[in-house]
Order: C-alpha cells, then structure tokens, then sequence
C-alpha cells in the first residue's frame, strides 16, 4: 500500500463527499428530500456492507438493527423525554446491545443457519413491537413532534426538520460512517475479516481468533445500522414497525449488491441507483416492480459484482 | 536431557466405529524433522489434525512445550508456536501472494508494531521461498508449485517452532521437489518439523527419524534405515498395494 494510493482513495471519498455537500444548494425541493433519505438509507446500507461485503456474513435480520436504533431514539423521546443527542445516543446504545446478544447465539451457525438464525430474530424483534403496541403504537408506529427535534448546542438551536439542516446532518452521519468504514477495512481487522470471508478454516490456522473478529463484525455493523435508524426516527419524525419488518432486512442487501458488495461507496451508488430506479418507473407505470425487477437481471446479468465492482475491474483496479 | 516439543498419549479418535487413530504414543524432540509415513488411510492427516488443533481428540492428552494443550481451540495452539500448512492448498485465491503472508505476519506483531514491520516479514518469508518477485500476483493465479510454496510461507511467517506439512511435495515436478527439500532443511535450522509424506526419497532424505502409521496406529519408529529394513513396515505397504 503506498502513500499515493493511500492519498488517492482519501481524495476521491472527500471528493464524493463535497459533491454531496454540493448537491445540498443545488438539488430541486423534491430531489433534496430524497436524498436526504438515501443519505440515512445509504448509511444502513454501510453497516450491512461491512458485515456481508468483508466479513462474508448474510444475515437477513438487519432490519432489527436499523429499528434498534429507530425505536430506541424515538421511544426515549416520547417516553422519557430526552434531548436529541441523547436520543441518539439511546439508539446506538440499543443498536450495540441487540448486536452484541444477536450475535453470540447466531454465530454459533453459519451459511444458510445463519440467515435464518438472523432472520428468526428480526421476526421475534418486529412481532414484539407489535406486541408492545400500547408503548410503540403498533404497526401505526409514532411520530415525534418537531418541538422535541430540535438539536440544541450552547445557545444555538438546530431545526430538524429544516430541509437544509436535515440534509446536513443526514450527510454528516454518511460522512463519519464513510470514513470510518474506510478506516476499518484498510486496517488489520479489515483484513481478518476478508481472510475470514475468503476461507475461515485457513484464517483459524493462521492464529485467528474468528469468533471473536466476526462478532466486533456484527457489533459494529449493527451500531452503524442503529446510527442510521436513530438518524431516520429524528431527521423524519417516524418510527413505524414497518422499518422492522423483513423488507428492510432485504433492502440493504438489495441495495449493497447493485452498487457492489464489499467496495467502500457501493452502498451509497447502490442506494441511489435503486431508489432513482423505482422513483422513475413508477412515476410512468403502476407496474414499476417490473421495470426493477428488470433492472436488476440485467445487474445481475451484465455486473454481478455490483456497479462498483464492475467499475472496479474494469477501469479502476484500486478502488477500495 | 532435553524435554521432547511434541508428546501425545493415548492419543485416539474415533468416527463412529472407525478408529482412525488409535491410542497413539508420540514424541517429537525440538530441533527435529520427523516424516510421518503409512499406506493410505492410515490416520497421518487426522493425528496431525489432532495435535493442530483442527479436530478434538476421543481420548488421550497432548502436551506441546510443556502445556497441556488438549483441549485448546486450534488459534491458540497457533500463537503457541503449532502452524500447519494444508495437504489440499488452501490459500486465499483473491488475495495476492503478499496479502497471504502479511495475514501471518501481522498475526505475529501483536505489540501493534507498524506497517514497515508486516512488509518486511511478509518479504523475507516471500524470499525464503523464493516468491519474492511475485509477491503482487493473486494467490489463485500462482502456478500449483507455487501455490505449495506460498502455504509454506504462510506457515514459516507465522514464526513457529513446530511446523507441521501436510504431503508437501504431492503434484510437484522433480525440480520443484529438489527445491523445496533445500528449503525444509533451511526452516528446520531455526524450527521442528514434522512432515507427512508420500514421496520415500524425499523422507529419506529428509528424515532424522521416521514413525509409521497403519489402521491408525503406530507401527514403528526409527531411523531412515531402521525402518527400510523393517519388516512389518514392508508389510503394511505391500499388505495395502492390493486397495
């Protein structure tokens, strides 16, 4: 790894990330709303990606991470009256916890036992907040007042559910996660994890403890995902039980796949791709899942490894 | 006198009702390169599994350096000094010959020492195998010979003072074998090895001493030419050339 290589990938994140700062001035009202949700969306997307792009572990339950965080921001708020930073807070807590205890039991599995595993739990998660539906309103989820979403720091005060702020604060989540996703798999530990994903018998052999580097996989994937649902419960003011619901453990796997699965912006491309994608077909047809689901054969087809893993063998073989 | 590396006692392990190894008594003393011999099915692969820490005994205790290490999970055995390298080449395909070695090395540094420490490691293993000058290439594009080579540097990277190989020279050419022959006897000046092998001349070559396994017990023991002239040895091959 040289320092040029190292300069170059550091340059084209803070590039991606200006770009996206730019688009804050210049995006039409509607297109900056959307986005503003791609960006959040983008960030789960992040966690799942680090978890199942570099570590090699498909879980098809993150939906209950990112609604550990949704919940755990959006319930504190309402319930216990908290501030918006320790919302937040709140969420990532509830986020590394669930992480922690979910995966101690499912990775005692692996391949197929483990999606399953992760998807039982999600199962167990989303019926239980329907379960609770005297506290978390059920399947018609609760929305948080604008007066408890506003961010105070010293006498300044930050609006919300200001579309400017709210996009702002969407992109600096996506930013810090950005980083530090980048940070973790240039590290050792990102290599374990791919040496993991590649053979773990092999890794094991080498003196590796991979229990203990798949579950900091899982913890960590979870609290990014948790950030990113605590983000959506305090930037959109919703917390509904359809965040947690199976859907949303396929998504990020849909999402991670188009824009390709262990590349560090692929999420991000990937999200915006099938976003866009359904926002324009169905702005044309009632029959939008169709032109999707075409959209993503031809993917499958042509780029099996994502767009960004096909732009990286291709053209740009030192994208991370 | 010295302490033997290597002890195993009634070491057994059983799969269903196949006794695949079978109350094996074994020592190996520190310095040493020991072949492990015998027709196949013999056990080889699962006793050095067994002492790597890959499968758990039935029965019987290992001691490695003086700690019990029986019921050690397989990445602690490595971090005491056990590395293995595969009998089926195991390396990671997508990830080049350098990255490979680097995971071993990086394992070794601990003390969280910098980046210029895992290269050079990474490079003198990379050297001593004589990969140097592909260390950029993707493991599962290297030349069969070559991928052999790489395993032995992930194994010699990793710094060990038993180095277990698991039928090293299988598919290899004459030349290649030739090499690699040198290349045991220079890791054995600073490790123990143990090396399970197919090939006679390589072993007797090779070989301080030689334990013969048959039906997953240890039939004999001895030196290279103790055991040409043994007869029960002579048997067990000869007894195994009909299957």
């Amino acid at each position: 790894m040289t320092e040029a290589s190292t300069a170059r990938i550091y340059g084209l994140h803070m590039a991606v990330v200006v770009v996206l700062f730019a688009l804050n001035f210049l995006l039409p009202d509607y297109h900056h709303g959307l986005f503003a949700r791609i960006l959040v969306l983008a960030t789960f997307a992040m966690g799942y990606n680090l978890l199942f792009g570099y570590a090699g572990l498909l879980s098809l339950g993150h939906a209950m991470f990112f609604a550990a965080g949704l919940y755990g921001s959006g319930l504190a708020i309402t319930y216990l009256g908290f501030g918006v930073s320790a919302a937040f807070v709140a969420g990532l807590g509830c986020g590394a916890l669930l992480s922690l205890v979910v995966g101690l039991l499912a990775l005692r599995t692996s391949g197929v036992a483990f999606m399953i595993v992760t998807m039982m739990f999600a199962q167990a998660f989303v019926l239980t907040i329907v379960y609770f539906n005297q506290w978390t309103g059920g399947d018609q989820g609760l929305v948080l007042q604008q007066a408890s979403r506003i961010l105070t720091v010293g006498n300044a005060s930050l609006d919300l559910t200001a579309p400017a702020v709210r996009y702002l604060a969407a992109l600096l989540l996506f930013a810090i996660v950005l980083f530090v996703t980048l940070a973790i798999v240039r590290s050792r530990f990102g290599r374990v994890l791919v040496a993991i994903r590649e053979n773990e018998e092999r890794t094991r052999m080498l003196g590796y403890d991979t229990f203990a580097n798949k579950l900091a996989a899982v913890v960590l994937s979870g609290v990014f995902c948790a950030a990113a649902g605590a983000a959506y419960a305090l930037l959109f003011g919703y917390v509904g039980s359809n965040f947690a619901s199976v859907q949303y453990s396929i998504l990020p796997l849909l999402w991670v796949l188009a824009g390709g699965a262990a590349t560090t912006l692929g999420p991000l491309v990937g999200t915006v791709f099938i976003y866009y994608v359904t926002d324009i077909a169905s702005s044309y047809t009632s029959a939008w899942l169709l032109i999707v689901g075409a959209a993503l054969v031809l993917l499958v087809l042509f780029a099996p490894k994502g767009i960004l893993g096909f732009v990286r063998r291709r053209w740009i073989g030192w994208l991370p | 006198m010295t302490q033997p590396l290597l002890t195993t006692r009634g070491l057994s392990r059983h799969f269903g009702g196949l006794r695949a190894v079978d109350s094996a008594d074994f020592s190996l003393m520190p310095g040493e390169i020991r072949a492990i011999i015998g027709p196949n099915g013999a056990g080889k692969t699962t006793f050095v599994s067994l002492v790597c820490g890959r499968i758990l005994p039935s029965s019987g205790t290992i001691d490695f350096a003086g700690t019990d290490i029986t019921n050690l999970p397989a990445y602690k055995r490595v971090r005491l000094g056990i590395a293995y390298t595969f009998q089926v080449t195991s390396v990671f395909a997508n990830l080049s010959a350098y990255d490979n070695v680097a995971l071993s090395v990086q394992r070794t540094l601990t003390d969280g020492r910098s980046r210029g420490a895992v290269r050079e490691g990474a490079m003198k293993a990379l050297e001593q195998v004589g990969l140097a000058e592909r260390a950029g290439t993707p493991a599962g594009q290297l030349a069969y010979g070559h991928q052999r080579l790489l395993e032995v540097a992930m194994g010699l990277a990793l710094q060990p003072r038993l180095l277990i190989l698991d039928e090293p020279t299988q598919g290899l050419s004459d030349g290649e074998i030739e090499g690699f022959v040198a290349l045991i006897r220079e890791i054995a000046l600073d490790a123990t090895v143990l090396i399970i092998e197919h090939n006679m001349p390589v072993v007797m070559q090779l070989a301080h001493r030689i334990t013969v396994f048959d039906a997953g017990r240890i039939i004999a023991e001895g030196d290279p030419a103790e055991i040409r002239a043994n007869t029960q040895v002579q048997e067990a091959y000869l007894g195994a050339a009909h299957g």
